[in-house]
């Protein structure tokens, strides 16, 4: 049991110093992050403008027409969001999971 | 997230002046058509079960389906965990009665996903085995952090149990004309039959199946009724604007200024109340690895999105093909008030556009959301209970597989007979605040303990219980104090606390108090728990030591 935690503790240690690793988490950290602001930040500026300036949404995209601004802008905010997801996931499987592969694979046990 | 009816709609009376509260449903006359069609959904997910029974041999493949779930079917599963009855029924009544007011709402019940996506997925697949209890006590102490985190699944778990009993009573009686108590016990004995032989396996086939039938007649009805305007949105909305009380106000936000603290602490609630919800968070153990939790939850908000857009569409078309309809309304009067109360516009769609035949299909498909709900809720429940509470803490760790499986069956049953009582119990109450309770405790309990253990290395065991415990009593409290059960079940003249959601109030005070704590705690404990964050961090990045997928 002790022989098997040391061997752990050795290995998390070999994979803290490893560049790559420090690669991947400082990528993936970026990317999650900036993510996360942007909708975030697009969903506070949209419950701002619906608080503050509902009249944007209230505009129609014609004039004369019935259609208004709300109506694309609130379908392309959960289309939008989750094409980011998209990026994301496509992103972490390729490039992250290959860096990670490779920082277990070069750790010697 | 599973919101049941009565309680989504409960929280929307609570915002608006929409309609009588469901409670007050009528007995209609018995639907054979929707009693039909959710009798070969019974015996289709029965027969599933049973396949299901022969493959649940462990403890894993009773919890979280061995990990063979693949990332599409639990993207699919996850989806209908949130697409539940109230968000077919709910939004779009919400869209019928308030226009582009309930868009926006819309939108808050949708934006919780791609943050699950970017912060949390992947990290709760490679820390996480059955609970997420097993997340939070990684490096703290395992006997109190247990014990805590199943005290905050089973406080979620129960109350939104009852809320998905009382609303499973009272749709059934209003779909199917069926007695109320029957509709609860028949849920409880099917739920029970699902996860009791069936475990994650058939609870997430259930599920699928639930989801595919939504989605799949959600777009039907939509199309139908599009088909009435010649698929042009322009056109629906002319005669909507026409058709509606309000007119032109429909097309843009109104009534969302009424009470802006309420709704950012509703939206703050359902945000990161997603993320704190114990049988969601399950579904993340069903997958093999990281790459498939991922892209679960891609697909799920994939699903999620689409079908948040059809029911937007659901609404608008209704405002003129069942606003304008009198068969639809009591008494003839299309001013008046909606047959079966204001939450069954989409109902009354599917009868305007599909007849008799597709109403009873919509009907069953409700019927099963119900039951899909509760039957991963009680799956959640009793992990708390047997993994967390018995093998863990009581045990020590030493139970054997068969005493768990064991436990895990008696607490199934235990958690089905309280619902089917607490169901009955809870009849004539208004439940919508057992939905800001759920939300509350999920986004000020469960939600902050477990994003700190992840991300912040300094998060101690005494920290963790503190902060945790000042989330969920602040938020029992508030709820308390709050208009929905001060005035409406205690019956004082004012409440003492204004809004009816407590999370933009008792999550940030959980966060404070963790991180005071924490940073406080100075005992030896707390040393050797900050210094296991870094094997941790290691393993949440690179998945080393996570529990790989049993094959079937």
């Amino acid at each position: 049991m002790s022989s098997d935690s040391t061997q752990r503790a050795n290995c998390c240690q070999q994979i803290r110093t490893n560049p790559k690793f420090q690669l991947l988490v400082k990528e993936r950290a970026q990317l999650a992050w900036s993510l996360t602001l942007l909708v975030l930040g697009l969903y506070f500026l949209y419950m701002i403008v619906v608080a503050a300036i509902p009249s944007v949404l209230h505009t129609p995209l014609q004039e004369g027409g019935h259609l208004t601004w709300g109506i694309p802008i609130a379908a392309t905010i959960i289309v939008f969001s989750w094409l980011m997801t998209g990026l994301y996931v496509r992103r972490a499987n390729t490039r992250f999971d290959q860096l990670s592969q490779s920082v277990l694979e070069e750790t010697r046990v | 997230m599973r919101l049941l009816i009565s309680g989504l709609l409960g929280m929307m009376f609570s915002l608006s002046t929409m309609a009588a509260p469901i409670t007050a449903a009528e007995q209609q006359p018995l639907n054979l058509h929707a009693i039909a069609m959710f009798f070969l959904f019974v015996l289709g997910t029965l027969v599933i079960t049973w396949w299901a029974a022969r493959q649940t041999h462990s403890t894993a493949d009773f919890y979280t389906a061995g990990g063979g779930i693949s990332g599409f079917q639990n993207g699919l599963a996850i989806a209908g965990d949130y697409m539940s009855a109230a968000t077919l029924l709910g939004l779009s009544s919400m869209v019928f009665a308030k226009g582009y007011d309930g868009f926006v709402y819309t939108i808050g019940f949708f934006v919780g996903w791609p943050l699950i996506t970017f912060l949390m997925a992947e990290r709760l697949r490679n820390l996480g085995r059955f609970t997420f209890a097993d997340i939070v006590s990684y490096r703290l102490d395992q006997t109190k952090i247990r014990t805590f985190a199943a005290l905050g699944s089973l406080t979620v778990v129960c109350c939104y149990l009852i809320v998905q009993m009382v609303g499973a009573g009272q749709l059934i009686k209003l779909l199917f004309g069926l007695d109320y108590s029957i509709a609860v016990m028949v849920v409880g004995l099917l739920m029970l039959v699902y996860v009791l032989f069936g475990g994650m396996i058939a609870t997430t086939w259930v599920q699928i199946i639930k989801a595919v039938l939504l989605l799949a007649g959600g777009t039907t009805l939509a199309l139908m009724a599009l088909s009435r305007f010649d698929f042009s949105l322009e056109n629906l909305a002319v005669k909507a604007v026409e058709a509606h009380k309000i007119g032109w106000d429909i097309m843009g936000p109104g009534s969302m200024l009424d009470n802006p603290i309420n709704v950012a602490s509703m939206s703050l609630g359902l945000l990161f109340g997603i993320a704190g919800l114990p049988h969601i968070l399950m579904r993340f153990f069903t997958v093999p690895n990281a790459k498939e939790a991922r892209k679960s939850v891609f697909y799920a908000t994939g699903f999620i999105g689409f079908f948040f857009l059809v029911v937007m569409i659901l609404g608008f078309t209704s405002i003129v093909i069942v606003g304008t309809d009198p068969q639809f309304f009591v008494g003839g009067n299309t001013q008046g008030a909606l047959i079966g109360g204001g939450n069954m516009v989409a109902m009354h769609l599917a009868k305007a556009v599909g007849g008799n035949l597709f109403l009873g299909f919509l009907s069953a498909v409700a019927f099963a959301t119900i039951l899909a709900v509760v039957s991963g809720l009680a799956l959640a429940g009793a992990s708390a209970i047997s993994h967390d509470l018995y093998a863990k803490v009581i045990k020590k760790g030493q139970a054997t597989e068969q005493q768990e499986m064991r436990v895990t069956r008696v607490a199934t049953v235990g958690l089905g007979i309280v619902a089917i009582l607490l169901g009955i119990l809870f009849e004539k109450m208004n439940v919508a605040f057992l939905v800001g309770l759920t939300f509350g405790v999920a986004a000020s309990t469960n939600f902050p303990v477990l994003i700190m253990a992840m991300y912040w290395k300094d998060l101690t065991t005494r920290g963790a219980l503190w902060g945790g415990f000042a989330g969920l009593v602040s938020a029992l409290v508030l709820v308390v104090l709050s208009p929905a059960v001060w005035v409406t079940v205690l019956g004082h003249e004012k409440a003492i606390f204004p809004y009816d959601h407590p999370a933009l109030f008792s999550m940030p005070l959980a966060f404070a108090v963790i991180i005071l704590v924490s940073k406080l705690d100075r005992s030896r404990q707390a040393e050797l728990e900050r210094s296991a964050y870094d094997d941790q961090f290691v393993r949440a990045q690179t998945g080393l030591g996570a529990a790989a997928a049993v094959n079937h």
